[in-house]
């Protein structure tokens, strides 16, 4: 039996609806990911040039002091961020779910920053942390008049003014994702633990946060992609300064392709970039896509 | 405080244990209470900060900010730093204030954002409802869009939007900002229609419906909630953009977040915070209201974003 033309049509739209969206997307991904790649292995400097140099690009990229710097920022940075956020968002989570009357406000004013611009974040933070006006002769009126809080303008403190406002963003996000975790657990099974007389802060250590280990895991996934990212953060409140204090692999990667005229070492810290990024995420799809089937 | 812990235990969604219900109405279930208490305001007044300091110097004139408090109350509040941050502070060479950055902004969000929802929704439907062999592998190769670092795509991306002539323009930066957000609307609509039973599209089916009429008829009168979290995903997300924007944009076509950057980043003689802070407020305000009046929403996006489902 041949199908009517109609039917036969109707099996071809969805493909044929979802092909431009796809191929496009494909385009936008992989082959710009490959062009970069290839950017990357090419003497590009100011304009594009495709003389391929191999990996001369890499191995300038790894001898350059300041990308040393923008690499281990990315490790305080990211280890603190990742830390921190997740220890007040989990912290919070747990407060929040012990049936507290204001719980709806108390998560609203948590997590309002994650609606603002980083760059909000960075100008707000900036003006707070100023050594001139800010929080410091805050608490110098205070009758402190010792208290100094210079991080912003001192070379090795500034990366923690990263961390501060960063954690400030993200940890009502940590925050949401843990709770939505908490409410997901079974109360028969913590009827049981009352029953045997477990106390409260033990049914958390040992049953409550254990069973929590998948919303760990997203966590960190979204925090350690989001401080590979770190971007707008840094230039709104450092501009990675002081001089190049507070690089990050984001803002060290803008200026070479944008300010330099490095296009191919851009394209190389790019590209090393992804690969960070390719490292810890591939993993976790593949495991998300594979158990739901 | 006891009136207040006498809920029983079926009645809410949270956290139930029954031993802490008990606690609280003992002495020292008081202590635990005003200690869980003491936490949660300290927590909340550590993320209302910066929005108190944003707000009331925005409202300050120069000479309070100059020798005054960061905490203080602003002594005669009015809106001339806000005035000047809108139409006349200097962001760089130009004096013309946030405004053009600001509407620039809005001309972009716009069709980005009604664009990539479209997309998304009708990708979403045919990754759910008319799967085919290799369509979950073209979901999974559109899903590390949603991951991959953005500074990949800058350099090619700039040459691609050079040839199209539209480098330097709002059209370069709606189309960058569509690509790259179809990954995340194409995974909110395919997790939601997932959801949708199978038997209504197949019902549909033998009354002789096709692909489009049931889109139109069916899946789409029940998207409500998902459209509502895209949309607001894709507004707060492309709103807030500053890598595409700064990289992106000409002398006439940046948006609202580089302006705001370039704005508190110009070295003056006088640096003035107030005007700073009011233009800090302007560019947050969109996305501030629309989590206000629509935060469940937001935070659906947010979480589904994170847990793929």
């Amino acid at each position: 039996m041949t199908p009517s033309p109609a039917a036969r049509l109707s099996q071809w739209m969805p493909k044929l609806v979802i092909a431009p969206s796809f191929l496009l997307a494909m385009a936008f991904i992989y082959g710009l990911m490959a062009w970069n790649g290839y950017l990357s292995l090419s003497a590009s400097r100011l304009l594009p040039n495709y003389e391929f140099v191999g990996l001369e690009q890499y191995t300038t990229l790894f001898e350059s002091d300041r990308w040393w710097v923008a690499l281990t920022n990315l490790g305080i940075f990211g280890g603190l961020f990742i830390f921190f956020g997740m220890a007040i968002g989990l912290l919070l989570a747990i407060l929040l779910d012990q049936k507290i009357r204001a719980e709806g406000v108390l998560r609203t004013v948590y997590l309002y920053p994650m609606a603002l611009s980083f760059i909000v974040t960075g100008t707000a933070w900036k003006w707070i942390l100023n050594p001139g006006l800010g929080l410091q002769k805050v608490v110098q009126g205070w009758g402190f008049t010792g208290f100094e809080f210079d991080w912003l303008i001192t070379p090795e403190r500034a990366i923690y003014t990263v961390v501060i406002a960063g954690v400030w963003q993200s940890a009502g996000f940590v925050m949401a994702l843990f709770l939505a975790g908490l409410r997901g657990i079974d109360d028969s099974i913590l009827k049981a633990a009352q029953i045997d007389g477990a106390s409260l802060p033990r049914i958390y250590w040992r049953i409550i946060i254990p069973s929590l280990r998948p919303v760990f895991f997203s966590t960190l996934m979204v925090l350690s992609h989001l401080a590979i990212k770190s971007f707008d953060l840094v230039m709104a409140l450092t501009a990675g300064g002081p001089g190049y204090a507070t690089d990050l692999p984001a803002t060290f990667m803008y200026t070479m392709a944008f300010s330099r005229g490095q296009i191919g070492l851009g394209a190389a810290s790019a590209t090393i970039m992804l690969a960070t990024v390719a490292a810890i995420i591939v993993p976790y799809l593949y495991s998300e896509l594979r158990s739901k089937r | 405080m006891s009136a207040e812990t006498r809920v029983t235990p079926a009645s809410a969604g949270s956290r139930w244990i029954p031993a802490f219900a008990g606690m609280t109405a003992s002495g020292r279930g008081a202590w635990h209470r005003l200690a869980l208490w003491s936490v949660l305001l300290l927590f909340a007044f550590f993320f209302l900060t910066p929005m108190y300091v944003m707000l009331t110097s925005s409202l300050k004139d120069m000479a309070q900010i100059r020798e005054g408090n960061l905490l203080s109350l602003p002594a005669s509040p009015g809106f001339d730093a806000w005035a000047k941050a809108w139409s006349s502070a200097c962001t760089g060479i130009d004096c013309g204030g946030l405004k053009p950055f600001f509407l620039n902004s809005v001309m972009m969000v716009v069709p980005a954002v009604l664009v990539s929802t479209a997309l998304g929704a009708v990708n979403g439907y045919v990754l759910s409802k008319w799967r085919f062999k290799g369509s979950e592998l073209m979901f999974a190769l559109m899903l590390f869009g949603m991951f991959m670092p953005l500074q990949v795509v800058l350099l090619p991306m700039s040459q691609v939007l050079g040839w199209f002539g539209i480098a330097s323009s709002i059209w370069g930066l709606v189309l960058v900002h569509i690509l790259a957000g179809l990954p995340s609307t194409t995974l909110f609509f395919r997790n939601y229609y997932v959801g949708l039973p199978d038997e209504l599209i197949k019902a549909a089916m033998l009354d002789g419906a096709g692909f489009w009429r049931i889109f139109w008829r069916i899946v789409l009168p029940l998207s409500g909630p998902i459209l509502v979290v895209t949309l607001i995903w894709q507004f707060t997300n492309i709103w807030n953009d500053f890598l595409f924007g700064v990289v992106f944009s000409g002398g006439d076509s940046k948006p609202v977040t580089v302006g705001l950057n370039n704005l508190a980043n110009t070295s003056s003689a006088v640096k003035e915070y107030n005007v700073d802070m009011a233009a800090a407020m302007i560019a947050a305000l969109p996305t501030l209201f629309i989590y206000i009046i629509a935060g469940n929403y937001f935070v659906r996006g947010l979480t589904a974003g994170a847990v793929k489902g």
